[in-house]
């Protein structure tokens, strides 16, 4: 099981074939109080790096990229029902979706734990 | 940092207490401290919230009867305003759109002190320069901070340190001493809320807000919360809900022209200005209710519910208090009606929403007798 991160701050855990993806702390720290989250349909095929979800602070709204190519096989109901809990468990409970993968070999291309945080020491 | 970026007397005090800084209107500003924006909002409705607004233009008018002569680039009635009061108004342009919104303050038969907007504080300077007589002399009070204090709490807790405070009404302003310091306080602000601002010297600045940041009712609030505050109390930001593209008519400010003043005419576009209050402008700003969650934002199109456009949103965002999604724009004035359905395109979706009275949260001035 291996959790790899993305330039646009989402992260991807693969079990399997199935990818659950979400967005990072330090995602949810720059975004302030979440208080809407708008997912995919169960079904609807992504692509790695194409739109995926919406995610809204007080301030503004962010996309969401999908981190890896495949089909939503499960999207979480629990964050739009309470968006603030982005806040609280961006990295554990909070997740967006899980994704059916198409092409495992697409996580090489994505970041490990001490890359992405070595990524965002440089961004302040 | 670049040179051009400019920092208020209370930067180094942000910084220590947390503050995410961004740039705005050309200032280094708190958009938000450690605990966030829906913390700092709802502190402020409950309590007592601390805002710094030094980054906003402090003149001073001096010179012979200066509100006779301010009267050619406003359409409020300044003459009639009793000494020691405050008045909303805004500088107007020829063809009837607004150049800044301000506030006016008589001091004094030949003094005004004015509030402009960050953004507009060199521009307006010019333009008053120009449109005044040579002998009125515009000062921009550069050396001088202004702090808000806004909350239900606010007043209890300047009149620890300015009592005289108690004496003011809503929209009234007195200069006094505190411990020797030259301080101007006003009961007014852009929260809905009562509450003051506080011009002090700049050198004095830390040390106020020290003293007020001690007491248990004050938080410190950035510029995030700021926004939805005034969202919510349905008061229009200069460059978004107003600009040189709105008539104050247009923009549900007619009850800032005085009865004098439509008389009169006699401000800039007045022409259009008092057509449109006759006739009813062809658009008008109104509060937005999405149905649902998802928040529109400046910039999205309203259209009737068959699909036709009829307006943009100018603000928008989460009403913190309101407890869901708040916009405010500019709609035909044939949908402008109070609960008329329309919809908001939301990322290219049509979102329903109602056109609802403003503000969104009751205003809860000290006005006199209420």
């Amino acid at each position: 099981m291996t959790t790899r991160y993305t330039k646009d701050h989402e992260w991807v855990k693969v079990e399997g074939d199935v990818a659950t993806v979400g967005i990072t702390d330090h995602a949810q720290q720059q975004l302030g109080d979440v208080v809407f989250v708008e997912l995919p349909e169960v079904g609807t095929v992504v692509e790695k790096g194409g739109d995926m979800a919406v995610v809204e602070s007080v301030k503004a709204a962010s996309e969401v990229y999908a981190p890896i190519s495949g089909k939503i096989v499960a999207a979480n109901q629990a964050i739009v029902d309470e968006p603030g809990s982005v806040n609280l468990g961006a990295e554990g409970d909070a997740w967006f979706c899980r994704i059916e993968a198409s092409d495992l070999s697409e996580l090489d291309e994505l970041m490990s734990r001490a890359d992405y945080d070595a990524y965002i020491a440089t961004l302040d | 940092m670049p040179d051009s970026i400019k920092t208020t007397p209370l930067n180094g005090l942000h910084r220590e207490l947390g503050a995410r800084i961004v740039p705005f209107a050309g200032w280094d500003m708190p958009v938000q401290y450690p605990t966030g924006i829906l913390t700092e909002h709802l502190h402020t409705r409950s309590a007592a919230g601390l805002f710094d607004v030094s980054h906003m233009g402090q003149l001073l008018i001096t010179g012979p009867d200066p509100a006779r002569a301010i009267e050619r680039l406003v359409p409020a009635d300044i003459v009639g305003l009793g000494e020691g009061k405050a008045r909303y108004t805004v500088l107007t342009a020829e063809d009837g759109g607004i150049l800044d919104d301000l506030i006016i303050t008589r001091d004094a038969p030949d003094r005004l002190y004015v509030v402009v907007n960050a953004g507009g504080t060199e521009a307006d300077l010019a333009h008053l320069k120009a449109g005044l007589e040579p002998e009125h002399q515009v000062t921009h009070l550069a050396d001088r901070a202004l702090l808000a204090l806004q909350g239900p709490q606010a007043v209890a807790c300047v009149a620890r340190i300015v009592p005289e405070v108690e004496r003011l009404g809503f929209m009234e302003s007195l200069v006094t001493t505190v411990q020797g310091v030259e301080v101007r306080i006003s009961r007014l602000g852009y929260t809905g809320e009562d509450g003051v601002e506080l011009s002090v010297p700049a050198d004095h600045a830390v040390k106020f807000a020290r003293t007020l940041l001690a007491m248990e009712e004050v938080k410190p609030i950035g510029l995030g919360a700021r926004d939805s505050l005034r969202l919510e109390a349905g008061l229009c930001l200069y460059g978004h809900d107003i600009d040189t593209t709105t008539s104050p008519v247009e923009a549900n400010l007619a009850w800032t022209i005085g009865k004098r003043r439509r008389e009169e005419g006699g401000f800039p576009g007045a022409e259009r200005i008092l057509r449109e209050i006759a006739e009813k402008p062809a658009r008008r700003l109104v509060g937005l209710r999405p149905e649902g969650k998802a928040p529109a934002r400046e910039g999205a199109e309203i259209t009737t519910t068959d699909g036709s456009p009829i307006g943009k949103v100018t603000s928008g965002g989460f009403g913190p208090s309101v407890g869901g999604p708040i916009a405010m724009g500019y709609v035909v004035a044939a949908q402008a009606a109070p609960d008329t359905a329309v919809h908001i395109l939301v990322r290219g979706k049509p979102l329903p929403a109602t056109v609802v009275k403003l503000p969104f949260t009751p205003h809860r001035y000290a006005r006199r007798g209420a």
